[in-house]
């Protein structure tokens, strides 16, 4: 049969939905079935648990920084100790929380979301997911000898052998070897699935936007961490097999480090808030109920992006020995990507604009993540405009800038994420009023830690310093920053307490508890294993508002989201 | 119509004010909001004001998109009986504000360029190596550029070393000039500085006086400064430079040329005995070695031994 005569016989066939499912085995249970699962539900909660315990250890090394820096002069902790601790903290965050937090979600959504039975390589999704996890084991194991201490940015020369003997840098290493290996590995498995797998009708015009934020940090990923992986391995071997990349007495270059580690540095920045501008461009349509404003121009943004992300790097490097032609570019490059950035802060405020805005706690840590993200954004501004970096570079207002996009893009973008799809994962839903005392102690705590930080930059205190002077004047900040880092800790508590008991007594959700847009709305809370009974078709950008548009038509029974009355269950 | 005219009034009186009180504030400000300058440092005081610029567009952005955003919140709330717009795009709004956003960092762009060689080249200087007055109108090079004619600026080379700075003083009557942690100049004088390393990477870091330049080995890095009246001002190493970095501190001592050059003849002079002492020292201490190895060699004949007889 030709392709010609196969295409004609299927038009023929007359419509009806699609049955996938011949068999249904009963789902495997008891601890091997998590091992050896290749479910990319499964493997998606193995990450986010796995994120979860990272997060929580990343905070109390956090919280232990804060403490040592509340007192002027304090003997807390020692320099030692205290390097540790930024580059077990930086590191953890970055490499174990807010990458792989966005792998995980979009391995268990991506293809509810697309409408498909699996990834497109499930045992290599597995296999993504043992190696992050042993690229955090190989960091972490490094506290039973001596952890790294030259920063996550691991500068040379204070990383090479002469000035970092210990094996901590190595286990630095590794650690960038697997997760690196795994955030490729899962990128080509999300770029793959994206691009075969998607519903009938699901064109590209119609893929949920949290996709497409996915795809696009799946095609960073690989142009990034590829350059990583590559950067490591030259340090690996200038520490243990007689190269000198980074070795000036031998001809290498220590500036060579820094452009290659920014390469992947900065684009890593758009990685983990991508697909946060992910989650708002979802959530905020279902609780404004309104379609969202500019659906192209968003995704069309996020390309930009991405595109923009790749020229930027050498803003981190502007104190560097570098001609001004060079400065002037990358800070023309970091201008430009703050247009279509803008443009998507705009396009989510004019979303919320005439709409019915519910206050779930999903769109509360939504609004006040894209509300603290804005301040982020225009620090960023400042740091961009080179003359004024020679002043703040290395100093808490970068701290205070780098946490208001990292916390107020990725770590918000999670707390919404956990509200939002909770639900789905475990079909229970979490509280909504411990959610919402959470997310206060969320945004007050934050803002509290990391608003006085730019002022003690500004008045001159560098950063990753483990002590200061009582006549420094940085006395006062620091004692409310300690303050505000042991607030956000409490409402961390409150969310892990909010999931455990959900987890044991949570009202039951249903299958689409927010009356939301995306097809993973339209299979049970948990889904089953293969998903989907039968293939849903796609019409719009929202299929779900379709389908029950079209059962109210034929049934009678309303199925719109009714302005002002509590839905069930919650 | 009255309340109207009152808000665009307020809107107009924004900006005008907020640069106002800023620029009044500046002292009160410093550290709060504003970055450091001090000691008449044109570097420290154009960088300053370039910040005010950015910060004062910053603000308008701050307030009018977080404004909106809270005003979206609470006005668009859901209430019984209210329907949501069903509302997918305007083309012309996002074109609007998209150049809209695109003029605001062109002007950034601008202001910039127009700020950036006061902060970045260094200024006449006012007096040269031997205190005498000279012509201000002389231009000079930035940064990137060869050096200055001899004298009409001081250059010091700076060396970062875990856990201290070393400054080296250019030679007057071939005196050999250093000292660690507090760098001594004239007032008056423009300094510029040779920022270098000789283990990790450093970043040389005086807040009040200007900018950082991070010192890098095998990299010569530039930038300079010129303090027009006496006084100390406090930094230290801006850049990771491992367990001590939090310790490594600098102050610069602006000084009366007069002043200035007796520390450094006193300077040279103390460096002189240091050395001359230090030399004295090994000497002894060698020849003590030396009896010591006699001695060591106990009953043995003194005839190996070829340096002591004297």
């Amino acid at each position: 049969m030709t392709r010609a005569e196969h295409a004609q016989q299927q038009q023929q066939r007359p419509a009806r939905p699609q049955i996938i499912t011949a068999k249904v085995r009963p789902e495997p249970t008891g601890w091997t079935s998590w091992i050896t699962t290749t479910d990319h539900k499964r493997i998606g909660i193995l990450y986010l648990w796995t994120v979860a315990v990272f997060f929580v250890l990343g905070g109390v090394e956090a919280l232990l920084m804060r403490v040592q820096l509340g007192a002027p002069e304090n003997t807390f902790i020692t320099p030692e100790r205290y390097n540790q601790l930024f580059t077990m903290h930086g590191t953890t965050m970055v490499f174990l929380v807010v990458v792989p937090v966005w792998a995980g979600l979009a391995n268990y959504l991506l293809p509810l979301m697309i409408g498909a039975r699996d990834v497109a390589f499930p045992r290599l999704n597995a296999w993504s997911y043992w190696m992050f996890l042993f690229g955090g084991l190989a960091l972490y194991a490094s506290l039973f000898w001596t952890p790294p201490e030259a920063g996550w940015f691991s500068y040379v020369p204070l990383s090479t052998k002469e000035y970092s003997p210990s094996g901590g840098q190595d286990a630095w290493i590794f650690m960038a070897h697997l997760t690196g290996l795994s955030s490729m590995l899962g990128a080509v498995n999300f770029i793959a699935t994206i691009h075969n797998m998607r519903a009938p009708g699901m064109g590209w015009g119609r893929l949920p936007l949290f996709v497409w934020t996915i795809l696009i940090y799946s095609y960073l990923i690989v142009l990034a961490l590829s350059s990583l992986t590559a950067t490591v391995t030259m340090l690996l071997t200038d520490r243990h097999f007689g190269t000198h990349f980074f070795d000036p007495s031998e001809g290498g270059s220590a500036l060579l480090w820094q452009h290659l580690f920014w390469f992947f540095g900065h684009p890593e920045v758009y990685i983990f808030v991508l697909p946060a501008f992910g989650v708002f461009s979802e959530v905020i349509p279902v609780f404004a109920r309104k379609p969202i404003f500019g659906y192209k121009a968003i995704a069309a943004a996020t390309a930009a992006i991405a595109f923009l992300a790749m020229l930027v790097w050498a803003h981190h490097m502007f104190s560097t020995p570098s001609a001004t032609v060079v400065l002037a570019f990358f800070m023309l490059s970091s201008f430009v990507i703050a247009v279509p950035t803008g443009v998507k802060i705009f396009n989510w405020i004019a979303t919320l604009w005439r709409g019915t805005i519910e206050f779930r706690v999903a769109l509360l840590y939504t609004v006040g993540g894209i509300g603290t993200f804005v301040i982020g954004g225009i620090t960023g501004i400042f740091l961009a405009v080179f003359p004024v970096d020679w002043q703040l570079t290395d100093t808490y207002f970068v701290v205070a800038h780098m946490h208001y996009v990292a916390f107020g893009g990725s770590a918000f973008a999670m707390f919404s994420a956990l509200y939002f799809w909770f639900p789905k994962l475990t079909g229970r839903m979490l509280s909504e009023s411990l959610g919402k005392v959470s997310f206060w102690l969320t945004l007050i705590g934050f803002h509290t830690t990391f608003l006085v930080q730019h002022s003690a930059g500004l008045s001159g205190m560098p950063r990753r310093v483990f002590e200061y002077q009582s006549d420094s004047g940085w006395q006062v900040y620091n004692l409310i920053s300690t303050v505000g880092a042991f607030i956000i800790a409490l409402a961390v508590a409150v969310t892990l307490f909010n999931v455990v008991r959900a987890l044991k007594v949570g009202a039951p959700a249903g299958p689409d508890p927010w009356k939301a847009n995306t097809l993973e709305w339209f299979t049970t809370s948990p889904p089953p294993e293969h998903n989907f009974d039968a293939v849903p078709r796609v019409r719009s950008v929202e299929p779900m508002k379709d389908y029950r548009r079209q059962v109210e038509e034929q049934s009678g029974a309303p199925q719109r989201f009714e302005t002002g009355r509590p839905m069930a269950h919650v | 119509m009255d309340r109207s005219s009152h808000q665009t009034l307020l809107r107009r009186a924004i900006a005008p004010a907020l640069l106002a009180l800023l620029v009044t504030a500046s002292p009160a400000a410093a550290g709060l909001i504003l970055p450091e300058a001090g000691g008449g440092s044109k570097q420290a005081e154009d960088t300053r004001t370039l910040y005010i610029i950015v910060f004062v567009i910053g603000v308008i952005v701050f307030v009018g998109v977080e404004g909106v955003l809270i005003y979206c919140m609470f006005k668009y709330r859901a209430r019984k009986g209210r329907v949501a717009a069903q509302i997918h795009g305007n083309t012309r709004l996002e074109i609007g504000w998209t150049v809209g956003a695109a003029v605001i960092l062109v002007f950034l762009t601008i202001a910039t360029f127009v700020m950036l060689p006061g902060i970045k080249n260094p200024a006449a200087s006012d007096i040269d190596m031997n205190g005498n007055p000279i012509a201000s109108n002389a231009a000079f090079a930035s940064t990137d550029q060869e050096a200055p004619p001899k004298g009409a600026v001081m250059n010091i080379a700076v060396d970062g070393m875990q856990y201290v700075w070393r400054f080296a003083y250019p030679s007057i009557d071939d005196e050999k000039v250093y000292s660690f942690t507090d760098m001594y100049v004239p007032v008056g004088m423009t300094v510029t500085l040779d920022i270098r390393s000789n283990d990790v990477q450093h970043s040389w870091w005086i807040p009040a006086l200007g900018g950082k330049m991070d010192a890098l080995p095998g990299y010569t890095n530039k930038t300079w400064f010129k303090v027009t009246e006496p006084g100390e001002w406090k930094g230290q190493c801006a850049e990771l430079c491992g367990r001590n970095h939090a310790n490594m501190y600098a102050r610069v001592i602006a000084l009366p040329y007069e002043e200035w050059r007796a520390w450094y003849d006193k300077q040279a002079t103390d460096i002189e005995a240091a050395e001359q002492a230090a030399a004295e020292g090994r000497e002894e201490l060698e020849q003590r070695k030396g009896e010591e190895a006699v001695q060591g060699t106990g009953g043995g004949s003194s005839t190996n031994t070829d340096g002591g007889s004297e």
